[in-house]
């Protein structure tokens, strides 16, 4: 009886299926590392989640600046969650700036949580404001929650010692620790895991920051003003998880593909943005036998490669636009070698440097077409950020087997996102067969496997199987040089041949909902989980709409061209200007409809939905 | 039978063994000719099985060279052979990896990759031709090309001051540097065999002859009146003598510090006042003096400049990981995929 009056007491939270929430701040504030362990806590209370940070390309703005905010966005709920959210429903801010930046993608009657110690004149001013928002009455359509968070640390780390600006630090924990409570997380592990993180480095801003995280749970706890959220656990399939983000996924997915074909990776890579963190992760991994090497530019990135394919290891590269452009000689190279080696280009807007931190899907065409001559390479596209670890290990796959470059596009959004991996069984992975020759009976370096087409690799060291190739035209079966005109076009159509046939070898493209009908919604890359969220939400309502998705789209699946030619019509949302739509008019002259956003940000799941009503519209 | 030959129950190799039989299509009389004959007579004296030698070109005339011989070649795209090479070596340190590259290829569109070659210290043996002219297209200006030599692209002289590949070389930290000239064999030989047995980058530059489009670059070097007043030939240890008669010398003047040519027996000068040749000096100064000796005032220096050891690249990589094998284990795909914080959904 009294322990039912006790619970009266407290509200009950409210249930929720899912919510955005957009962490902002400084680019010093530490809201990634905030955003990062909400993340990890909800996935903990088993819900499914997807993220996306927000950096500026400068490392250290002017603190305060509108320039210098950073973000982090995350979407957690009790039901599939495809994406990191189109607009956040919650709004955590640390300084004007951040509140300014941020405002506009707020969804109406949203909530904000600001730090109100950040809004002293001196920020309001670096921000462009007049007078304080949280006080002159221009928040009145949201539920403002203006909180002292850097008090709150101050009070909560009083006598510890810490000089005022270590303080002053803390205040991102008091956040995290409000947001807890708020949503009905366990604090326990997070304190442990504080506590753990700082141990070696220095167990005093451990003890800080756990207390500074714990003054936020309590003030959520006792004041009423706030309110309080479950989201249950989603319905997700058993086995073990961890976060990766599409970047991670890649360097672990080159990595296993090593394994898997019990050859050493080579990476040669030359630091770009959102690239580089591959190189970052795979120089971690000298137990593993990787070599990660950073080049002096991106030439001598893939080059080195060709060197190191020709020497029997698993070549790969990472780049992104413009180091793909200074890359598209050494890939000719090559094409004409017909030697394996993987190229992930991470994209991002451009042309040239163009917005170097933010995301795109523009280089689909140069990716296809982007060598000089007859020069055909296998291209692939990894859909979600725990994809690119599968698509890493078909495109070393299809490198090895054809003795073909392969080039896998991923984006800046699959980078830098993270979402929960199921971490598969090492069984549930591809085999990867290499047969290195050794036979010098009847060898020649170009004559084929009759069915693949690929040529023999045979590398430096195997006795009698010396041979000499390079860039020049080579005689059909020997190799050597060779200027006869009909030798080379019989070379030309055989190298276009030999990766055509490669459809023959990939799954066909799966249509989800019904095989024919009005409209199929088709994308490729990172737009996927956008199209999956709007496509869901549409036949939720009844609306005959299906979808699918192409992670192959050189050769295309066999079978892309008879789904299409089901459908009255196709809409192909795309981060370009219609790169796939003309790629499809080409290849199978099907005219598709394009929903082209080049705003270097990701797709939102409410413009497809809009675009898909538009389309069903009798 | 050779003692260094790792394989006694074979015969040695023979340099018939490293021809491929390729017909060699330089023009008739090209210095490159010598390189390869030389080459091709080092080769089976290094005790070193045939499949273990990769020879890796970028684009021009030199870069024919791996086609003719019989061991395992790559020819590349202009200027990228050494970066090509580096890939290679990093990843199969056992192989014997040459470069054969020209002025136009390492030192113009390849500049980068050869700095950075020299800088790393990999493995690698590079053999620059230099016959200070584009041949392959047809002859136009190189970096090595001299002031006012008329070329197609430069019908009315040479205007872009030539570099100094050895001067490069040495700025690039160079561990090894040593330049020859085609058309003295035995010379040729020694520095190939010398770059054979370097540990880390050997970069020898090769006077080459361009019959075709510049004729007669190197003539007064070799002219049998002159040669010996115009070759200043290194040994180390050595004092720095030439002449006909061995007459003259270098010498730092004792006034301005810079280089000067003595004649011995001239005011009091004795082989005493010489330099002599240190080509293990840990400071690269003296080798940086002779690269930049050019004619008329000066000999030109024949002979290994320098050779330090330095850590090679590669076996640093290679220790590094033999370290981080030991210390965490091989790794392995269960390893890979059971790393990291991770949780379970049951």
């Amino acid at each position: 009886m009294h322990h039912d009056q006790e619970r009266a007491a407290q509200q009950p939270p409210e249930h929720l299926e899912s919510v955005t929430i957009r962490f902002a701040g400084d680019s010093g504030d530490g809201m990634q590392l905030v955003g990062m362990e909400l993340a990890k806590a909800s996935a903990r209370q088993g819900n499914d989640l997807a993220t996306l940070p927000n950096y500026p390309a400068e490392i250290r703005a002017p603190a305060g600046s509108l320039s210098g905010v950073s973000g982090f966005q995350l979407q957690f709920g009790a039901r599939r969650v495809y994406t990191p959210g189109d607009k956040p429903e919650v709004l955590v801010v640390m300084s004007p700036a951040a509140l300014k930046v941020n405002l506009g993608e707020l969804r109406p009657a949203g909530m904000i949580i600001a730090n109100r110690d950040g809004f002293s004149d001196r920020a309001l001013g670096l921000a462009g404001y007049s007078s304080n928002p949280l006080t002159d009455g221009s928040l009145a359509g949201y539920a403002v929650h203006a909180i002292d968070l850097g008090t709150l640390a101050e009070t909560a780390l009083d006598g510890l010692g810490l000089a005022h600006k270590e303080v002053a630090r803390c205040k991102n924990y008091v956040a995290l620790g409000l947001l807890f409570r708020m949503y009905d997380r366990a604090p326990e592990p997070e304190l442990a895991s504080i506590r753990a993180r700082f141990a070696k480095k220095n167990p005093l801003f451990g003890e800080a920051n756990a207390r500074a995280f714990r003054a936020g749970f309590d003030y959520a706890e006792n004041t009423e003003t706030l309110p309080r959220y479950h989201v249950p656990p989603a319905s997700i399939r058993p086995g073990r998880y961890r976060h990766v983000t599409g970047n991670q996924a890649t360097a672990l997915g080159l990595t296993a593909a090593a394994h898997l074909a019990g050859l050493r990776l080579y990476l040669g890579s030359y630091p770009i943005s959102p690239a580089t963190e591959i190189l970052h992760e795979l120089a971690l991994l000298r137990q593993h036998r990787v070599i990660a090497f950073q080049t002096e530019d991106e030439i001598a990135a893939v080059t080195s490669c060709i060197g190191a394919s020709f020497g029997g290891a698993l070549a790969a590269t990472n780049t992104s636009g413009p180091g793909l452009a200074l890359m598209s000689e050494g890939l000719s190279l090559a094409v004409m070698l017909e030697l394996p080696l993987v190229v992930v280009d991470v994209q991002r807007g451009g042309p040239s440097t163009g917005l170097p931190t933010k995301t795109e899907q523009a280089d689909l065409l140069f990716a296809v077409h982007g060598r000089h001559a007859e020069s055909p390479l296998p291209v692939l596209a990894a859909a979600t950020p725990a994809d690119c670890f599968e698509m890493t290990i078909e495109a070393s796959r299809i490198a090895l087997k054809y003795m073909t470059p392969v080039l896998l596009l991923t984006d800046g959004f699959l980078a830098l996102s993270a979402e929960p991996w199921r971490i598969p069984e090492p069984a549930e992975l591809p085999r990867l067969k290499v047969s290195l020759r050794t036979d010098p009976k009847g060898f020649a370096p170009y004559l084929r496997d009759p069915k693949t087409l690929a040529r023999p690799w045979a590398v430096p060291g195997t006795p009698g199987l010396e041979h000499r190739i390079g860039g020049l035209e080579k005689d059909f079966v020997t190799g050597a040089i060779s200027y006869d005109p009909v030798n080379h076009e019989r070379m030309v159509e055989v190298r276009a041949r030999k990766i055509a046939g490669i459809a023959d070898d990939i799954a066909p493209l799966e249509v989800q909902g019904k095989p024919e009908g009005e409209l199929l919604v088709l994308g490729w890359g990172s737009t996927y989980g956008a199209i999956c969220a709007a496509v869901g939400a549409a036949r939720a309502a009844g609306k005959r709409v299906s979808q699918a998705h192409l992670r192959h789209l050189n050769p295309l699946p066999r079978n892309t061209g008879e789904v299409l030619r089901r459908f009255r019509r196709v809409l192909v949302p795309e981060n370009n200007a219609g790169q796939l739509g003309r790629l499809l008019r080409e290849e199978l002259l099907v005219d598709t409809v394009g929903l082209d956003v080049v705003q270097a940000r990701p797709l939102k799941v409410g413009e497809i939905a809009e675009k898909i009503e538009e389309l069903l519209q009798p | 039978m050779s003692d260094t030959n790792p394989t006694p129950n074979l015969p040695p190799l023979t340099r018939k063994e490293f021809e491929s039989g390729q017909s060699v299509r330089w023009c008739p009389g090209c210095g490159s000719f010598s390189v390869l004959a030389q080459v091709q007579k080092t080769l089976p004296t290094l005790g070193v099985p045939r499949e273990k030698f990769v020879f890796v070109s970028g684009i021009g005339c030199s870069s024919r060279f791996p086609y003719y011989l019989n061991t395992y070649g790559l020819h590349t795209i202009h200027g990228r052979a050494p970066a090509i090479a580096t890939g290679l070596k990093l990843t199969r340190p056992e192989l014997e990896v040459w470069v054969a590259t020209g002025d136009g290829d390492a030192l113009s569109i390849g500049g980068n990759h050869l700095i950075h070659a020299l800088r790393r210290n990999v493995g690698l043996k590079i053999i620059l031709f230099n016959n200070r002219i584009y041949g392959m297209t047809k002859g136009q200006s190189s970096p090595t090309s001299v002031l006012g030599q008329k070329t197609k692209s430069a019908p009315f002289g040479n205007i872009d001051l030539p570099l100094s590949p050895l001067s490069l070389a040495l700025g690039a930290e160079a561990t090894f540097v040593a330049r020859s000239i085609d058309a003295e064999p035995k010379h040729l030989g020694e520095m190939l065999e010398r770059v054979a047995r370097h540990r880390g980058t050997a970069l020898l530059e090769v006077f080459q002859n361009c019959v075709v489009f510049n004729d007669k670059a190197f003539g007064g070097l070799l002219d049998k009146d002159t040669k010996a007043d115009r070759q200043l030939v290194l040994e180390h240890g050595k004092p720095m003598l030439f002449g006909k008669e061995r007459s003259k010398g270098l010498r730092f003047s004792p006034r301005t510090f810079t280089p000067e040519v003595v004649e011995l027996g001239r005011d009091g000068i004795t082989e005493a006042a010489l330099l002599v040749h240190d080509e293990r000096a840990t400071s690269p100064g003296l080798a940086f003096m002779l690269a930049g000796l050019t004619p008329p005032d000066f000999p030109t220096p024949l002979g290994v400049l320098r050779a330090v050891e330095r850590p090679v690249y590669e076996q640093v990589v290679h220790e590094n990981e033999r370290i981080a094998v030991e210390t965490q284990g091989l790794g392995s795909l269960e390893s890979l995929l059971g790393a990291g914080e991770s949780w379970e959904v049951r």
